[in-house]
């Protein structure tokens, strides 16, 4: 079996093809993979083809969408390039040496829950994208942004009363950026051109990390009871440059403005607190979740106290069934590594746990490597 | 229900013919009749409005009375560069709505993001010969060469529609204009875009008053925008605006200058157990309409058509769906953007019938006496010149009968957002994209 031939960016030729969603699927289907129902709905995206997700590699207000491709390429399978040993192989978790005392009850509530997170995680991911993604040349559609940006919202609040924000805000905050590299993210956000083959093909993918789980429908995701809190989160200075395009132009460019919208509270308190946050809290929800919104709306932000990069990136894949993406995997049928079980997803959502295992440390700085590298192209530093 | 295509063509056992090429320019973003129901004005993404003219019965004829033909074509907006904000301005044309008739003229409003334009539709069915400076192919004449004066004779010539702007009004909208409403004053309209609402009169362009203004200080605190507004047909100080919250304000121009505090407050409460994060998305309100009555008003969601009696705030009084089976396929929908697309509705003249469009071309109509709905298809296949409509029928699980359509087999690109019901007559106008469809009621 051929491994996707999706380009991988970061060698490569100006133009990385997508592949349609329908061929995508064809393609999962191989693998022996259940789909999730929406894929065999006949939800074609409206009117537009799979264009390609950026113009050019070089072009600095692609980036976002460019770093959201060489997930998407690499997990794909694309060898020439990025390895994805990366992704913990039968992370040999607690939870299973403790295995006896956990109950049948518990395992299938945590099943269900853990399928609702990720989801809930997709869900998000995918809004987030649709944010991300404006029309270049015409205005946003500003009651679409609105309501997106208030889905946005309700999925972070319910995170964070779960406690599961933290390990999101973490999963963003790897490597070793620059602050000028902020800046690059944060016009980013405000100028991408939408490409409408994009989110379907990340959703898929979604989808298809949830592989262990119940396959999800939409049903599960539409009933779901979304615990009713009443904080008014706002969105960070980045999000709101979409909005307030007359201001746009000269914060845009001002470095400092940029800096200082940046620099709140210590940046150790984020992690505590959002653990501890009560989100009725308007103070502390004021003062926290408009940083760790700009931490998702700006992809590349980066906390000082962030723990090493590489458990951060661990964290990144831990919820994705790695062994599928494994190229050898794929090309022999073996499954070399332990399928995710509903232990290895909870572990991974929970707030706290101890130093992962990684199989292969040097694989994930290398591609650190590699990102940084792309960085350094595209910022021109 | 007897049907014809209005888009050129007279029958569908043709050939394919150019309106069978689908330019995108040439998709229809509004529809409707004026006043005495006798034109029908469209416009398309392209900026352009194309009126219909209903012919009038004559004995020669009898069976082509009530069609509609095209009248007249102009370009109403042109593609613009916003250069301050390196961004483009659509020339699609948003909302068209004609002014009530007062003279031989017709005149409509016609906007798009930014502008709005009064047009005046005239006729031109006479021309002026003989006059004494000019010939009668218009070179000028030498005036030395002039020995007698005449008066120039109004001479018959073949009907000419000419449409001209004699209004512009610009420059009031910071953000994209999405509902006008003439006033029942038939002096004033208001304009509303996501955030603002103003008030103009139609012989004044370079001002308008603002009247909701709901942009918070801070954007970042922005969680709800304005979707539609409507003048209230009788009461002139009377408009409503819905938002993308499910809500709907009743102001008083009486009561402030800035209606920023409603008068009336009206949103149903939420049903717990239908909660999902797709909730307020749904809920979001994409058009409003008075009835002609003036007593009820109606909304329409994603999923559904409320109507609501002005005296009661709290809930509405009827409530129809629309497309309830596409409740489970919220995700999907959300990821295709299919979730954010605006239907339109409409009443019939009377208020006892209520209209809107859905996906794979099919438009509800709604009796509120009977109760009874219909689902019918807005297609060239599905429709022959004086053919009676089939009603069709949506599959929601279980077993496919055979004239029914499984959920899965929707076409969403093919979506119908805008419709117009005949003020007087049951004659209705459904926007299918690119075509534009017009079913009449035959009753004999």
């Amino acid at each position: 079996m051929k491994p996707w031939p999706a380009v991988c960016p970061s060698n490569c030729s100006v133009r990385p093809l997508a592949p349609s969603p329908a061929q995508l699927a064809a393609w999962l289907q191989s693998q022996h993979t259940e789909l999730s129902t929406f894929t065999h709905c006949n939800l074609a995206p409206s009117g537009r083809g799979a264009a390609p997700l950026i113009q050019h590699p070089a072009s600095k207000h692609a980036y976002v969408a460019h770093h959201q491709r060489t997930e998407v390429t690499r997990v794909l399978g694309c060898h020439s390039c990025c390895r994805i040993d990366m992704f913990s192989k039968g992370t040999k978790r607690k939870f299973s040496d403790d295995g006896d005392e956990i109950s049948d009850e518990s395992l299938a509530g945590a099943q269900v829950s853990s399928s609702y997170s990720l989801q809930r995680q997709s869900l998000l991911d995918m809004s987030l994208i649709k944010l991300q993604l404006c029309h270049m040349l015409v205005e946003p559609n500003l009651c679409r942004s609105v309501l997106i940006a208030n889905t946005v919202r309700q999925i972070q609040e319910e995170m964070t009363h779960d406690g599961t924000w933290q390990v999101v805000t973490e999963t963003f905050c790897g490597g070793s950026q620059s602050p000028s590299e902020r800046l690059v993210a944060t016009e980013v956000l405000c100028r991408s051109r939408e490409q409408d083959a994009e989110p379907k093909l990340f959703s898929v993918l979604s989808y298809e990390g949830c592989r262990e789980e119940e396959v999800v429908t939409d049903e599960t995701l539409c009933s779901v009871s979304v615990s009713d809190t009443a904080s008014d989160v706002c969105l960070s200075e980045s999000a709101r440059h979409c909005w307030e395009r007359d201001e746009f132009v000269e914060v845009d460019r001002d470095d400092e403005a940029c800096e200082s919208s940046r620099l709140g509270p210590g940046d150790d308190d984020d992690d505590d607190d959002n653990d501890d946050d009560e989100v009725d809290e308007e103070e502390e929800s004021s003062r926290v979740d408009p940083k760790t919104m700009g931490q998702v709306f700006g992809t590349f932000e980066i906390k000082n106290s962030a723990p090493g990069p590489d458990s951060a990136l661990e964290e990144l894949f831990s919820d994705v069934d790695a062994s599928y993406y494994d190229l050898d995997t794929m090309l022999t049928g073996i499954q070399s590594a332990p399928k995710m079980g509903p232990y290895d997803l909870l572990d991974s959502l929970a707030p706290s746990h101890g130093p992962p295992s990684i199989g292969s440390p040097s694989n994930c700085r290398s591609d650190l490597n590699e990102l940084d590298h792309i960085m350094e192209i595209i910022v021109g530093s | 229900i007897q049907a014809h295509c209005a888009s050129g063509c007279v029958t569908n056992d043709h050939f394919p013919c150019l309106a069978d090429l689908f330019f995108p320019a040439d998709i229809i973003s509004t529809v409707e009749f004026n006043y005495s129901g006798e034109l029908l004005a469209t416009g398309d993404k392209g900026g352009r409005v194309v009126i219909f003219q209903r012919e009038q019965e004559s004995k020669n004829r009898p069976l082509s009375r009530g069609e509609y033909n095209v009248y007249s074509t102009f370009q109403s907006h042109e593609p613009e560069f916003d250069y301050l904000k390196s961004l483009e301005i659509e020339e699609k044309i948003n909302k068209i709505r004609w002014l009530p008739q007062q003279n031989a003229a017709h005149f409509l409003l016609s906007t798009n993001d930014k502008t709005i334009k009064l047009w005046k539709i005239s006729e031109r069915d006479k021309r002026a010969e003989g006059y004494n400076l000019k010939d009668e192919d218009g070179r000028l004449r030498d005036p030395f060469r002039i020995t007698t004066l005449r008066v120039p004779v109004l001479m018959p010539m073949d009907l000419m529609v000419e449409a001209s702007p004699r209004r512009i009004f610009a420059n009031a909208h910071t953000y994209h204009i999405n509902s006008i409403s003439v006033n029942s004053d038939h002096e004033t309209y208001l304009s509303a875009d996501d955030l603002r609402i103003n008030l103009w009169h139609l012989e004044i362009t370079d001002r308008s008053f603002n009247i909701v203004d709901i942009k918070p200080a801070n954007m970042e605190e922005l969680t709800e925008v304005i979707t539609a507004a409507e003048c209230h047909p009788h009461q002139c100080n009377v408009f409503v605006y819905s938002s993308s919250k499910g809500t709907i304000r009743l102001c008083d121009m009486r009561a402030a200058a800035l209606c920023d505090r409603h008068s009336k407050f009206f949103e149903e409460p939420e049903d717990p157990s239908s909660r999902s994060f797709f909730s307020e998305i749904i809920s979001s309100i994409s058009d409003v309409k008075f009835s002609h009555s003036g007593r009820y008003m109606m909304t329409r969601d994603y999923l559904s058509v409320k109507v609501w009696d002005l005296n009661m705030e709290n809930r509405p009084v009827e409530t129809y769906q629309v497309h309830e089976y596409l409740r489970s396929k919220l995700c999907s929908l959300y990821e295709n953007d299919c979730i954010f697309d605006k239907f339109e509705c409409c009443w019939n003249g009377s208020d006892s019938a209520i209209m809107t469009g859905s996906y794979n071309n099919f438009f509800r109509m709604f009796d509120r006496n009977t109760r009874r709905d219909i689902t019918l298809e807005a297609s060239r296949e599905n429709s022959k010149p004086r053919a009676m409509l089939k009603p069709r029928k949506v599959c929601t699980g279980g077993k496919r009968k055979k004239d029914e359509i499984s959920v899965d087999s929707l076409d969403f690109n093919k979506k119908i957002l805008h419709t117009a019901w005949h003020p007087k007559e049951n004659v209705i106008a459904v926007a299918a994209t690119n075509n534009l469809y017009i079913f009449q009621d035959k009753i004999n």
